[in-house]
C-alpha cells in the first residue's frame, strides 16, 4: 500500500485543463495538516467493529472510512466481479430507502457516501458536515447492514459493469494490467481484475450478491476509520444506535493458490493502432507483512519509485527524452502483489527504452547505491511522511490500512526509524531477492508493426 | 483499478478548477517590481505550501507557436547558471518536500509543499530561476520529445481527448482558446530555442506574476524575507495582450471524429460568459443540480432511468480570463446510439427552460457548493490554487470572499433565464466520437 502510486480507474468528465510536469498523482493534496505526535483512540465495539479515531477540530467535518474484508479475491472464480457488484449495489436501495432516495438524501446535506472494491477488501467513504453526522451516519449503516439487491437495481448496474468493461479497453494501460496480471498470478486470485470478466459478470445471480453480503458484512469483519471534528463519546454513540444490531458471523475461509513460478521471460503484445507503446515489465513483489518492505521502499524510492530523483526517470526521460512518465512499484497487499516498471514511448522507441529498464534494474543489483542516493532518499521519505496524512480523507484511509495490516498504532512513530534504519547492504540484499532482470513478464499495448518489441537484448 | 494514472490526471486537475470558492482573509502586497504576494497563515501543522503564478498560458500563444507556454514550464526544471540540470528537484526532495508545475489557458504555475522551516528553499529556487534561466539547446530538444511523448500519452491514443480538442478548435475560431495548451504537434516540431528564451524575457517578470504562500507562516516576517529574494529582480515591460476576441457565434457548428475506440461519445459546448459576468452564480448553480451526486438530473435521468449512458455531465468553470464553455458530455451505454443519448441532453437542457427548478432542488444545489467549500479548506494546496487562479485571471482574492454570498442569492428564475440565455441551439458546438472497428 505504500509506494505503488494506486489508482481507481474512474469514469470522469473528459475536460483536462491543466498540463503538469509529470505524476501528478503523487502529488496532489498533499498540502499539509499534521506533523507531530497523533493521537488516536482505537476500541472494539460488543459486535466486533474495530474503531479508529482522530480528532481534528480545525474544520466542521467528519470523515469516515469502512473498510470491509470482502475484496474480489473472495469471488468464486466462475464469478469474478461479485465483490464489486456487492459494492455498487449497496447505496442502490435498502430494505426501507430506494435508491434514487438514498441519493436525494445524500445530496441535500452536501455529503458524498460512496462504496468500491478492491482486490482484498471492500471500502466504504462518507464525507459529511458535523451538524449533518447523525443523517450520515444513519445512511451509511442503513446502506452496509440492509442492501435490497432488488433485482431491477442488481441488472442495471451489471449494465454499468459491462459497459464500463468496454469503455476500458480504450485504456492501453488498463488492458496490458489485466494482461499482465493473468500471466504474472496464474490460478491466484489476484489474476482477476475487480470488476470481473465479460464472461463472468453475467453469471453473477442476485443469490450469489445475498450471500456474498451475508457471509463477508460482518461487524467482526470490520473496520471503521474516523477522522475529523467529533469525540469518542459521539462515535460510541453514533456507533451503538445505528451499528448496535447488527449481528456478528462466523467469516468463511479462503484457501488460496500459490502464483506460478516462471522459468524463463514472458512477452506478450496486444496490437494496435496507437502511437506510443504502453509497456509494462515486472514479476511477483512482496506482501505488506514481508519485512524487507521498508528497504524496499527505499530501493524502489532510487530505482523509479522516486519521480524526478529515479534512476529510471533520469536515465529515460531526462537524458533521453524517451517518455512522458516512467515509474517503478511494488503493489504491497495481504498477499504478494506485483512488482512493476510501466512506461509510454513513442513505438519506434519502445525497445530501446525496454532496454534501459533491465539495465536498471540490473545495475541496482549488482552494484551499491551511492551515499547521496540513499540520504536523498530516506529525508525525502522521511521528511515527506505527514504530507501522506496532510488531510481528514488521506488520514482516515491510512488509519484503517493500518490497522487492515496490523502495523499497529505506533506504526506513525515508527514509520521515519524504519526508513531511516535501512543501509546500502540493505538495498543490495533487497534488489538481489525482489528484482529479476532474468524472469520477468513483459506486455505491451503497442503497434508492433513500428514496435517490433522482442525479448533478446 | 490501478495503474491508469491518467484518468486520475484528469480527475485531480477538474477538482481542482472547478470547485466552488470560500471566504477568505489573506494578507495582500506589492513588491516595488510590481509583484505581487499573497499570505494566508494557516497555523494546523507546520507545513506551508508556497506557489509561484505567472499570467501566461495558451491563451498568450498563436497559431504556429502553440506549446510554447507549457514546454517552458517543463524547460523551468533544467537549470540556471547557480542550481543545474535537475537539481531544483533534488534539493527540494532531498529536504522532504515535493514539487511541481501546471500549465493551463490563463496560468503558469509552480509550487513546492515543504515543511514550514525549509521555505527559504523555495525564496532561493524561485526567485533564482524568475531571472536566470538557462536554455540550452540539447536540453531544449529533448524536452521537447518527453513534451511529444505527453501528447502521445494525453491526446493522439486518447480518443476522447482527441474529440474534445477538435472540438475547441470549431468553438473558438480566433481566440487562443481554439488551440490546445499542449500544442500541436507541427508547432511542436517546429519550435525553437529561442522561441522559449523570447517568451521566458516577455512573460517572466515580478510585474507579471503573483506569489501565493499558505500555511504555517508568520506574515509579517516572511514578506520581509520575500523582499529581500524577489525585490532586487527589475520590473520588466508589460506583457502584450493577447490577441482575445472571438466572433459570436451564429447558428450550431458540428463535428464528427470517427477513429478506432469502444464506445460513442457526445461533447456539446455553449459559448457562456465567465466571472466578469453575474450570470456565473445561476450557471454554477445550474451546473450543479445537472451533475454534482447521483441525485443530479442528468445522472438521474440518463444514466439511472433511460440507460443511454453509462456516464454524463454538464461543467461549467467560471475562473476562466475569457467567456469559455458550459460543457455537456456523455459517453453511451453500448447498445445505444450516439444520436439518442444527444436527444436526451437536449431534453433535460430544455425542461430547465420551461420549468422552474424547486425551491428544494434549489437549496440541495446550494447546500452541495456550500459543502464543497467547507471541504475545500482541508487543503492548503486548494486554497492556494484558488488564490492563484482568481489573481491571474484578473477577478482577484476578493471575489473568492464574496462568492458564496452570490450563489445564495441565484433564484429558480436566475436558473431558467440562463438556461434560455444560453443554452440554445445557436449558441452550440456538437462533438461526436464516432467508433470504428479496428483494421484486421
Amino acid at each position: 500500500m505504500d509506494f505503488h502510486p494506486e489508482t481507481r480507474s474512474q469514469k470522469l468528465p473528459p475536460l483536462f485543463l491543466i498540463y503538469g510536469i509529470a505524476l501528478w498523482t503523487v502529488l496532489l493534496w498533499l498540502s499539509p495538516a499534521w506533523a507531530g505526535h497523533i493521537v488516536i483512540e482505537r476500541w472494539t465495539t460488543r459486535n466486533g467493529i474495530t474503531l479508529l479515531l482522530v480528532e481534528r477540530h480545525s474544520l466542521p467535518m467528519v470523515q469516515v472510512e469502512v473498510l470491509l474484508k470482502a475484496g474480489s479475491v473472495f469471488d468464486p472464480e466462475d464469478k469474478a466481479g461479485l465483490a464489486n457488484l456487492t459494492a455498487e449495489l449497496l447505496a442502490e436501495g435498502t430494505s426501507s430507502r430506494s435508491a434514487t432516495q438514498i441519493a436525494e438524501e445524500i445530496d441535500f446535506i452536501g455529503a458524498s457516501l460512496s462504496a468500491s472494491a478492491d482486490l482484498d477488501y471492500t471500502s466504504v467513504s462518507l464525507r459529511v458536515l458535523k451538524k449533518d453526522i447523525n443523517a450520515g451516519f444513519d445512511l451509511l449503516s442503513d446502506i452496509l447492514t440492509h442492501p435490497a439487491f432488488a433485482p431491477e437495481e442488481v441488472e442495471r448496474n451489471r449494465e454499468l459493469v459491462l459497459g464500463g468493461l468496454m469503455a476500458e479497453k480504450d485504456e492501453p494501460g488498463i488492458v496490458a494490467g489485466k494482461v499482465f496480471d493473468k500471466l504474472l498470478f496464474g490460478a491466484h486470485p489476484y489474476h482477476r481484475p475487480v470488476e470481473g470478466l465479460e464472461e463472468t459478470v453475467p453469471r453473477i445471480q442476485r443469490a450469489d450478491i445475498t450471500a456474498f453480503h451475508k457471509d463477508y458484512y460482518r461487524p467482526n469483519n470490520t473496520i471503521m476509520a474516523i477522522v475529523g471534528d467529533t469525540k469518542k463519546e459521539e462515535v460510541q454513540e453514533l456507533v451503538k444506535k445505528y451499528l448496535g444490531a447488527w449481528g456478528m458471523g462466523k467469516i468463511p475461509s479462503l484457501q488460496i493458490p500459490t502464483p506460478p513460478k516462471p522459468t524463463a521471460p514472458k512477452l506478450e503484445i496486444i496490437d494496435k493502432d496507437l502511437t506510443q507503446a504502453n509497456i509494462l515489465l515486472g514479476h511477483l513483489g512482496i506482501e505488506r507483512a514481508n519485512p524487507d518492505f521498508y528497504a524496499l521502499v527505499v530501493m524502489n524510492y532510487i530505482l523509479g519509485g522516486g519521480g524526478f530523483s529515479s534512476r529510471l526517470l533520469t536515465v529515460i526521460r531526462e537524458n533521453q527524452g524517451l517518455a512522458y512518465s516512467v515509474q517503478s512499484g511494488y503493489d504491497a497487499r495481504y498477499y504478494p502483489g506485483s512488482f512493476t516498471v510501466s512506461l509510454q514511448t513513442k513505438n519506434a522507441t519502445a525497445n530501446t527504452a525496454i532496454h534501459e529498464v533491465l539495465t536498471q534494474m540490473q545495475q541496482i543489483r549488482s552494484t551499491p547505491v551511492a551515499d547521496h542516493e540513499l540520504d536523498e532518499a530516506k529525508s525525502y521519505l522521511m521528511g515527506s511522511f505527514p504530507l501522506r496524512m496532510d488531510t481528514n480523507a488521506k488520514m482516515a484511509r491510512l488509519l484503517s490500512h493500518v490497522e487492515y495490516f496490523k502495523l499497529g498504532l505506533d506504526y506513525f512513530d515508527h514509520y521515519p526509524r524504519y526508513i531511516q534504519a535501512v543501509t546500502k547492504a540493505d538495498i543490495l540484499r533487497v534488489a538481489k531477492k525482489y528484482l529479476d532482470p532474468e524472469r520477468f513478464i513483459l506486455v505491451a499495448v503497442a503497434r508492433q508493426k513500428e514496435a517490433k518489441i522482442k525479448l533478446n537484448r | 483499478m490501478k495503474r491508469s494514472v491518467l484518468s486520475t490526471l484528469l480527475a485531480l486537475a477538474i477538482l481542482l478548477m472547478a470547485l466552488p470558492l470560500w471566504a477568505i482573509t489573506a494578507e495582500t502586497y506589492t513588491l516595488s517590481n510590481g509583484l505581487k504576494v499573497i499570505l494566508k497563515e494557516e497555523g494546523k501543522a507546520p507545513v506551508v505550501t508556497f506557489q509561484v503564478w505567472y499570467r501566461v498560458g495558451s491563451r498568450n500563444e498563436i497559431l504556429g507557436w502553440t506549446g510554447l507556454s507549457h514546454l517552458l514550464e517543463h524547460m523551468m526544471f533544467k537549470g540556471t547558471s547557480k542550481y543545474g540540470k535537475g537539481e531544483f528537484s533534488r534539493i527540494v526532495a532531498k529536504n522532504g518536500g515535493t514539487e511541481n508545475a501546471f500549465t493551463a489557458q490563463d496560468f503558469t504555475g509552480y509550487f513546492e509543499n515543504l515543511s514550514s522551516d525549509r521555505v527559504w528553499l523555495s525564496l532561493d529556487l524561485e526567485s533564482d530561476r524568475m531571472e536566470n534561466l538557462l536554455i540550452d539547446a540539447k536540453e531544449f530538444q529533448l524536452e521537447r520529445d518527453v513534451v511529444k511523448e505527453e501528447r502521445r500519452l494525453r491526446t493522439e491514443d486518447d480518443p476522447k481527448s482527441y474529440l474534445i480538442e477538435q472540438m475547441y478548435g470549431v468553438t473558438f475560431l480566433t481566440h487562443p482558446y481554439h488551440s490546445p495548451v499542449i500544442g500541436w504537434m507541427e508547432d511542436l516540431n517546429r519550435l525553437t530555442p529561442e522561441d522559449l528564451q523570447r517568451h521566458y524575457r516577455t512573460y517572466y517578470r515580478p510585474n507579471n506574476a503573483t506569489l501565493v504562500v499558505v500555511g504555517d507562516i508568520d506574515p509579517k516576517s516572511l514578506i520581509s524575507r520575500i523582499r529581500e529574494s524577489f525585490e532586487k529582480i527589475p520590473r520588466g515591460p508589460d506583457p502584450p495582450a493577447p490577441f482575445s476576441t472571438e466572433p459570436p457565434q451564429k447558428g450550431e457548428r458540428r463535428i464528427l471524429v470517427k477513429r478506432e475506440a469502444q464506445l460513442p461519445f457526445v461533447f456539446l459546448g455553449y459559448r457562456v460568459p465567465n466571472f466578469r459576468d453575474p450570470d456565473a452564480f445561476p450557471l454554477e448553480v445550474l451546473a450543479t443540480l445537472l451533475s454534482s451526486g447521483k441525485s443530479s438530473r442528468l445522472y438521474r435521468s440518463l444514466v439511472y432511468e433511460k440507460k443511454i449512458a453509462l456516464d454524463t455531465g454538464g461543467e461549467y468553470d467560471p475562473m476562466m480570463a475569457d467567456p469559455e464553455l458550459f460543457y455537456f458530455y456523455g459517453m453511451t451505454q453500448p447498445d445505444q446510439a450516439p444520436e439518442t443519448l444527444e436527444k436526451a441532453l437536449y431534453e433535460a437542457i430544455e425542461k430547465l427552460k420551461t420549468q422552474a427548478v424547486s425551491d428544494k432542488e434549489l437549496q440541495k444545489a446550494k447546500n452541495q457548493i456550500e459543502a464543497q467549500f467547507i471541504f475545500g479548506q482541508d487543503s492548503n494546496f486548494f486554497q492556494a490554487m484558488q488564490i492563484g487562479t482568481a489573481e491571474s485571471i484578473g477577478a482577484g482574492v476578493a471575489y473568492l470572499t464574496t462568492y458564496l454570498d452570490n450563489i445564495r442569492k441565484v433564484t429558480p428564475q436566475d436558473v431558467m433565464g440562463v438556461a434560455q440565455k444560453y443554452l440554445h441551439e445557436d449558441n452550440r458546438t456538437v462533438g461526436i466520437l464516432i467508433p470504428l472497428k479496428p483494421e484486421q
